[in-house]
């Protein structure tokens, strides 16, 4: 009857097999003189699109004008290879390893999820191939688990807090309560919280905490337990979607009535322009409030960006740009591609990004940009922040005593 | 004690909408024994829409009532379309087949919801008339949630009254009850089924739009609900309308009061209730015993072993294969690892739903247990490579056995839910376990041993290794341990009755699929260079599921075919578009609609007819 169906099956997977590892070999041919230098560029772009493609826009910005800047090392262009991860570390792992083999790619940038990044940072120190992670915000990335080839533009968990805890120290509260999305970058940011606010302030104790799961908060029972510890003010990590629930709920049920919020990242445009006109009141936040920014070089960002796109930039956006900014400036300053070169060229590159001047400190591979801290109000519908002002990201670090600690050496 | 009161009506409220979304998921399992997994994209599709019209029309209350009502009907009219244009192609393909396709759905919807409505959340209006709250015992509690308390009973209630009280409602519980005999007396099947597709539909799209006021709809509301929404059923009972506001009630309650008493059990609360509501009560709450488990394999015809020169065909597929590092390059050497690792993967798979019927929503579990095994080894003991890849599969098969001994005392869904609970449950230790598992930050610096640091060395240790485990589960199915397998699936009535013990081979054959997959784990660790929980969570799952049903489930290449066709279709359309995911879903429905028997099911079939004619 059907003896041999064993036999065709394989044989078909065999052809197929064949086949596509016939296919792709595109960009083996030699790579000499006045050949573009070429970025791996890895990010979530089908899993989170809502921050991943201004990141993507911010990015192609840089590149544009590096290249409309006459290139790098005396005329070669800027080339970037993008791929999406799918959310998902071992995709991504798989990704880096297409760039690196079959893209020819010097370097990897991008990366959106603290494990995706973590999961490329490791891979890169592997493959001895530098590694700009972008925007994941885990300490782990440039500290516990930090390597030689990984460097990190985004300020981290820590430094946001830090940033954070700074106004919440003069705040009266006494009685505290906490809530944020339960994994790595909401369990993190609520123990630098606790642990740098009880620093300051010996006299305020943490009542309660919630620890929704990421993207599945229950908001009503989640804000009346929060509401049932009394609390002074509340610490906020949650973000997106579950963040915009919150909201909603706490306004329902007079959460936020006298009560201070002092919450991370709220401020950034991509979290706030979703809620429009619900956006939280005098909520103390990091973010970044791009319409206002008046330097010369954020201006002049912010126009390009604007006349480029059609659309105000985001926090993304800025990330994307400077991240991209900076490789230019390492691989000019190291002279070559060589990866051993542009890795000790990273180390304490200095450059100006849309922010103003920062530094990839030579000790741990932190970028010292900052963030804006301020407080959110509404104005024309639009949520928007005031009172604003530019922490940045050097004044709060830990000592290098205690960062020399953490990394492995 | 107000504070109780106001805690208990927001679990309340939390368990209206599930009662919403699973009534349609039961309604439509109990009739058609389809494991719908679009059910939640059609919960998406509702509040899209829901947002689209409300923005509308949403100023008045009539206007927002009509503009949620409207959603609802549509997101009917499009499970109905389902019905018509792809589930009606595959009645008469094995059972789970349909699962495949309702997954290439989900697929499509999530780029066509991105594609339509844009990527940013969408914060909807307010119900007009309800923005603000009352005050319960001076705890101000929303209005709008009042009144999505009011609607649970009252939707039940109009249910109830559909199908006791009319006659298509009664033709739907005769169906649900024996659709055999239901359509041998006359009862149109098809049409019956469409009806179902709809009102199940409209139920999701019902609780989607019903959601705009609530939270910012957004692209991952699909796979938030529908896995909840199948522990809700399950709970409940399969097909039992009650059982499921039940279920929802006493979930909405426990997700209320849990996290007061322990706010970080929010990840598996749910499914720690399911496995001890399943390992308690065989059926659910209010479930009856099924006479025929739905989701078991509908047998075809038996396998026989290859001879003559066929029988050399794996033989030669694997030296071909290990000839292939002299011509390919490094990326496609990594690639085919993969796919010889997930070939695996899906093999043990396959050997639980192929020869044992017992379809596994939880598989992942022992890949990832595989993978942890191999990798704490390797970060707390320093343990070389060999060593740890030897305890791949020993933690992975232990882990199934103790799994793997209350699974097996369920059938059909309840024993894929069930799997499921314990999968979720090992994924959320290790995800919060974060001083021994690293968390989800996970283990990194899993790389092999010097020796088989290179690609193509890596690649023939895992062709060797995987090859073998292959060969051993190969000839476990031909073994008289398989044939007791497969007399088990096939009548577990009939087997006992002749002396087998068909749960402890079903209990020992979950054990060897578990160690099995948990090899597969161990290779891919050392892959990777790191481990994160996302190897053991749900789509991990899924996507073996998926290349067990593409392959098909009557051949034992059917696995190796479908890992192999799944895992390359995604690497490359993942590199080529950022739509990949509309891609693959458009692949997995043509090849659904194309190949009803899955790819290998196909090719047997072609073969078979043209040796007889």
């Amino acid at each position: 009857m059907n003896r041999r169906h064993l036999l065709l099956a394989p044989g078909a997977a065999a052809l197929a097999a064949a086949f596509w590892i016939a296919a792709p070999m595109p960009a083996a041919q030699a790579q000499s003189g006045g050949q573009p230098i070429r970025v791996g560029e890895i990010n979530s772009y089908t899993g989170l699109p809502a921050f991943t493609i201004p990141y993507r826009q911010g990015w192609q910005l840089a590149v544009e004008e590096v290249n409309a800047a006459g290139g790098l090392l005396g005329g070669r262009k800027l080339e970037v290879v993008s791929r999406d991860d799918a959310g998902k570390p071992d995709d991504a792992v798989r990704v880096a390893q297409e760039l690196l083999s079959n893209e020819k790619v010097e370097l990897l940038a991008g990366t959106y999820f603290s494990h995706v990044g973590l999961a490329v940072a490791d891979f890169a120190a592997r493959n001895r191939v530098p590694f700009v992670a972008a925007e994941p915000l885990t300490d782990a990335i440039t500290w516990t688990k930090g390597n030689r080839y990984t460097f990190r533009l985004r300020p981290s968990t820590y430094m946001q807090a830090a940033m954070l805890v700074e106004e919440a120290a003069k705040l009266p509260a006494k009685r505290w309560a906490t809530v944020a999305p339960n994994y790595e970058y909401g369990q993190s940011a609520v123990q630098w919280f606790r642990q740098l606010l009880s620093e300051k302030r010996p006299d305020v104790e943490f009542v309660t905490e919630q620890w929704p799961a990421q993207g599945k908060l229950e908001a009503g029972p989640t804000v009346q337990a929060l509401a049932a510890a009394k609390p002074d003010a509340i610490f906020n990590v949650t973000f997106g979607a579950d963040l915009a629930k919150f909201v909603r709920e706490g306004e329902g049920r007079g959460l936020f009535r006298n009560r201070t919020v002092v919450s991370l990242l709220t401020g950034e445009p991509e979290y706030l322009d979703p809620m429009k006109d619900e956006a939280p009141e005098g909520w103390i936040v990091t973010g970044y409030p791009q319409e206002q920014i008046d330097t010369p070089e954020h201006k002049a960002f912010r126009e390009a960006y604007l006349k480029r796109f059609n659309e105000p930039p985001r926090q993304g956006s800025v990330v994307g740009y400077a991240t991209f900014k900076a490789i230019a400036a390492a691989v000019e300053k190291a002279g070559s591609t060589d990866p051993e070169k542009v890795v000790d060229a990273l180390s304490g590159l200095a450059l100006s990004s849309p922010f103003g001047p920062i530094a990839f400190r030579a000790l741990d591979h932190q970028a010292t940009m900052g963030a804006y801290v301020g407080k959110t109000t509404v104005k024309n519908g639009q949520g928007v922040m005031t009172g604003w002002r530019y922490a940045d990201g050097a004044d709060y670090l830990p000592s290098d005593e205690a960062v020399r600690k953490m990394r492995p050496e | 004690m107000s504070f109780y009161l106001v805690q208990f009506l927001s679990g309340l409220a939390t368990a209206a909408t599930l009662f919403l979304v699973s009534s349609g998921l039961t309604i439509v399992f109990g009739v058609t024994r389809i494991v719908n997994f679009a059910h939640g994209s059609f919960y998406m599709l509702g509040a899209y829409l829901g947002w689209s019209l409300v923005e509308r029309w949403g100023s008045t209350p009539l206007g927002f009532w009509g503009a949620v009502a409207v959603a609802a009907l549509a997101v009917g009219l499009l499970g109905a379309l389902m019905e018509v244009g792809l589930l009606r192609r595959l009645y008469r393909s094995p059972e789970l087949f349909q699962l495949l396709a309702t997954f290439g759905v989900v697929l499509v919807v999530q780029d066509a919801a991105s594609w339509i409505w844009g990527s940013e959340d969408l914060l909807g209006r307010r119900a007009p008339g309800l923005r603000g709250s009352v005050d319960i015992l001076d705890q101000p509690f929303p209005l709008y949630d009042l009144v999505l308390i009011g609607l649970g009973p009252l939707v039940l209630g109009l249910l109830w009254l559909l199908f006791n009280r009319t006659r298509w409602g009664t033709l739907v519980r005769a169906a649900t009850q024996d659709r055999d005999m239901a359509s041998a007396l006359g009862v149109d099947p098809a049409r019956l089924f469409t009806g179902v597709l709809f009102l199940g539909s409209a139920l999701a799209g019902l609780g989607g739009a019903l959601q705009v006021p609530r939270e910012a709809v957004n692209l991952h509301m699909d796979m938030a609900i529908v896995v909840e929404a199948f522990v809700v059923v399950v709970v409940g009972g399969m097909g039992s309308l009650t059982g499921a506001f039940v279920a929802s009630l006493l979930i909405g309650q426990l997700q209320a009061f849990g996290i007061l008493v322990f706010p970080q059990i929010t990840l598996v609360l749910v499914f720690l209730f399911m496995a001890v509501v399943l390992v308690i009560r065989p059926y659910g709450l209010l479930g009856r015993a099924e006479d025929a488990p739905p989701t078991a394999a509908s047998p075809g015809p038996p396998l026989i072993a290859a001879a003559g020169a066929v029988r050399w065909a794996p033989a030669l597929l694997l030296a071909l294969l290990a000839a292939v590092p002299l011509v390919a390059g490094d990326y496609a050497l990594i690639v085919l690892t993969e796919v010889v690792i997930l070939a695996l993967l899906a093999a043990s798979l396959h050997l639980l739903i192929g020869l044992g019927g017992l379809v596994s929503f939880g598989h992942a579990a022992y890949f990832g247990l595989g993978a942890y095994g191999a990798a704490l080894l390797v970060k707390h003991l320093a343990a070389p490579m060999p060593l740890a890849l030897a305890a791949a599969p020993l933690v992975a098969g232990l882990g199934a056995l103790a799994a793997g001994w209350f699974c097996v005392r369920r059938s059909g869904l309840y024993f894929a839910m069930l799997t499921l609970a314990f999968a979720q449950i090992v994924w959320s230790v290790t995800f919060q376990w974060y001083g021994f598992t690293g968390g989800d930050n996970g283990i990194l610096g899993v790389w092999p041993a010097d020796w088989a640091a290179g690609k193509a060395a890596y690649f023939w240790l895992t062709l060797a290794l995987a090859g073998g485990a292959l060969l051993l589960l190969r000839r476990a199915a031909f073994a008289p341990f398989g044939y007791t397998l497969r007399a088990g699936r096939d009548s577990a009535l009939r087997a006992e009755s002749v002396g087998i013990d068909v749960r402890r081979h079903q209990w020992l054959s979950f054990a060897l699929a578990g160690s099995a997959a948990g090899l597969a784990g161990g290779l891919y660790a050392f892959s990777k260079g790191s481990v994160f929980p996302t190897l053991m969570a749900v789509p991990v799952s899924v996507d073996a599921l998926v290349m067990v049903l593409m392959g098909g489930i009557q051949t034992l290449s059917g696995p190796v075919v479908g890992a192999a066709l799944f895992h390359l279709l995604e690497t490359e359309a993942m590199s080529r578009t950022d739509w990949w995911r509309l891609v693959l879903g458009t692949i997995i429905l043509v090849l659904v609609l194309a190949f009803p028997k899955g790819v290998a099911g196909f090719v047997r079939d072609l073969w078979t007819r043209g040796r007889d004619a």
